[in-house]
């Protein structure tokens, strides 16, 4: 076996811009290995010192265009936490609502757009059009469905507006509710059907135990707050964040590469999810992920799509729940200025979110702190692609490197959020 | 045409989010597909062509040395150049920063700046030679249709001058302004979202940029007598489009 190296300049089917590189010897050692982040920063943490309270859901909405609904309710946790404010009730239902159909637009944007074109040996979606048009529908119209539902809620699908401090500017009417409902019950068996789809489709055969990590509550499926929960034990209030989480500069990167202090790169997002939290998943998620065969706990990031299908039954499930509850009363709370400390994590569609800001007497930002699920996930990319890589060597190379980049794309990275 | 016309998206320096919305075209991106040959397409194609386009889509501003190089490569490979969005018109929210010194910004988030390759963010109009501009953090739907609808019979897309105030009244909307002392920045935003937010209970903050010759002094002074303060104002003005010369005045030094 001669030097194999893997360069891929400019990942396709992820969000933003990145790269991998991968110097393998003849010996089959592994001597440099970089997934290289060069997205442009943008430096909220730097440009939102300065700016309201009120203004950091809208402004930091902006880090990202696929899960900007994970900003926006993170941003608005961190800053309540900071002023001691609890929202009602109702105001936890709509964002748990509007954070779900986000769930679902991108969960289905990552299975069937930029991962399931690599598992049916196409290049991008567009030629499946010709050979497998159903599918292909299937996925337009449940991303359709996520999307509709953030649009009526948050007034628009691409940086909504109606979130804020302590409630909601305006509420959905109950009649267009009710057409949701109706589609999201109509959805259910295409949910059912990507189910089967990534149980049915072949996925390398490859396993690395690491730590898997999520925000975790007894009660419910844990997407806007929870304790920040690990495989490995860890189990921290979302303000002590920084006691427990690093953050390192690689000279190669523009996202920071996050770790647990004194040990090692973590996984966040769907499988980590799934995996923390099975108990409180619908019962017909738990029913269909038991159906599809695969064991959970499971550690093959491969299984991630599989995990996102199962959370798109659940989050069809809880849609219609939070419907058939919320009351959709008008009310809304002056909200006073403090000093303070306020942080918040949430499960963003890609994995835990993490902000924090200090606010003074007049509610402006001192200081900013975002890590997002791509920045926490980095360096565990890494780690995966070091260990799959070696079982993997006697294809071509070309082969090899579509694998990897599977493996970067089960991640679903959004990169420009990494980077912010 | 003999041919589907070429189109490519491109990624700069922003959040995707205008990709996204063309993306979210569910409804026609079948249609959309009979209609165009997405040549080049990162987020979505594996296989890429780069050898030329009749319509490039340009997403995000231009903050970096490679990024200056890039675009004009596009340009010189593309018929008709679309900046796709605030980002790519003017560097919207990212250009708050352009009032931060660069290496205070860079300090503030990498430990080593020396290996930071950035500059204050820019349009790409800063470099490049713009055909058209879709407004819009994220740019609307309807209006990259109509971008593509026009483009497909050679005529003159239609995309709104006027300010959402306009649309306020289509939709029958009460003033925030005067009725409820808000500081709404629809009076020098451009239409084209169909008033959301004032329709919504919430003030406009301006997310599709300057209206055609907006009077910004007037309504930063109007702010001023509904109470709000210097800094207020000029967070205002600072956000989507400070850099345009439409507002660059309020925005402040």
């Amino acid at each position: 076996m001669g030097e194999i190296n893997i360069d891929v300049n400019y990942l396709a089917r992820v969000e933003g811009r990145g790269a991998l590189h991968v110097r393998i010897a003849k010996d089959g050692k592994i001597k440099d290995l970089k997934f290289r982040i060069y997205e442009p920063p943008r430096f909220f943490e730097s440009f939102l010192i300065g700016r309201r309270y009120d203004e950091l859901m809208e402004l930091t909405s902006r880090i990202c265009g696929i899960c900007p609904v994970a900003h926006q309710i993170t941003a608005l946790r961190a800053v309540e936490n900071a002023l001691g404010v609890e929202p009602s009730q109702q105001t936890k239902d709509l964002r748990k609502l509007l954070a779900i159909s986000a769930h679902i637009q991108s969960n289905v944007l990552s299975m069937y757009f930029l991962s399931l074109p690599d598992l049916m040996g196409y290049e991008s979606i567009i030629p499946m059009t010709k050979d497998h048009l159903h599918i292909v529908k299937r996925g337009l119209k449940l991303k359709k469905l996520g999307n509709d539902i953030t649009d009526l809620i948050g007034g628009r699908a691409v940086h909504p507006v109606t979130a804020v401090v302590n409630g909601f500017t305006a509420l959905p009417s109950k009649n267009k509710l009710q057409v949701i409902r109706k589609r999201l019950k109509e959805a259910k068996q295409d949910a059912y059907d990507t189910v089967d789809l990534f149980s049915e489709i072949e996925i390398p055969d490859f396993k690395r135990k690491c730590e898997h990590m999520a925000i975790s509550d007894p009660k419910e499926y844990a997407i806007n707050r929870g304790r920040f929960k690990s495989t490995e034990g860890l189990n921290v209030d979302e303000m002590n964040y920084r006691n427990y989480i690093s953050e390192e500069q690689k000279s190669y990167s523009t996202a920071l590469h996050s770790h647990v202090k004194n040990r090692d790169s973590f996984m966040v997002g769907p499988l980590p999810r799934v995996n923390i939290n099975f108990n409180q998943l619908s019962s017909d998620a738990k029913d269909t992920a038991k159906r599809s065969g695969v064991k959970f706990p499971n550690f093959n990031p491969f299984v991630s799509h599989l995990a996102r299908a199962i959370e798109l039954v659940h989050n069809i499930d809880e849609s219609i729940e939070i419907i058939d509850r919320v009351p959709l009363k008008r009310e809304r709370d002056e909200i006073t200025c403090k000093s303070g400390f306020g942080a918040a994590i949430t499960e963003a569609p890609r994995g835990s979110l993490y902000h924090s800001y200090e606010l003074d007497n007049n509610g402006i930002v001192r200081k900013a702190d975002i890590v997002p699920p791509t920045a926490h996930n980095a360096l565990n990319v890494e780690r995966d692609i070091n260990e799959f890589v070696k079982t993997i060597l006697d294809l071509p190379l070309d082969e090899i490197t579509l694998k990897c980049e599977m493996l970067i794309r089960a991640y679903d990275p959004c990169i420009s959020c990494s980077t912010h | 045409m003999n041919e589907k016309p070429k189109i490519a998206i491109f990624k700069f320096t922003g959040c995707a989010g205008c990709q996204l919305e063309f993306l979210h075209l569910e409804e026609i991106f079948l249609d959309l597909l009979e209609l165009f040959d997405i040549s080049y397409w990162v987020m979505v194609k594996r296989d890429n062509d780069e050898t030329g386009w009749d319509i490039s889509l340009v997403e995000g501003g231009i903050s970096t040395p490679e990024e200056i190089e890039e675009i004009k490569q596009i340009r010189m490979k593309t018929k008709f150049l679309v900046a796709f969005g605030d980002c790519a018109i003017g560097g919207c929210i990212p250009s708050i920063r352009n009032w931060t010194p660069q290496l205070d910004a860079e300090s503030q988030v990498y430990r080593d700046t020396s290996v930071i390759q950035s500059t204050k963010v820019f349009g790409i109009g800063e470099y490049v030679k713009v055909d058209a501009i879709l407004k819009g953090c994220p740019a609307h739907r309807d209006t990259i249709v109509e971008l593509l609808k026009s483009a497909l019979l050679e005529i003159r897309p239609r995309l709104r001058q006027h300010p959402v105030c306009v649309e306020c009244k289509f939709r029958d909307n009460v003033c925030l302004i005067t009725s409820k002392k808000m500081a709404c920045m629809g009076p020098v935003t451009s239409a084209g979202c169909g008033a959301i937010c004032p329709s919504l209970g919430r003030e406009c903050e301006g997310c599709f940029g300057p209206m055609s010759n907006p009077n910004a002094s007037a309504l930063a002074s109007i702010f001023k007598d509904l109470g709000f303060n210097e800094k207020d104002i000029k967070r205002k003005f600072r956000k989507y489009a400070g850099m345009s010369p439409e507002f660059r005045k309020e925005a402040g030094h």
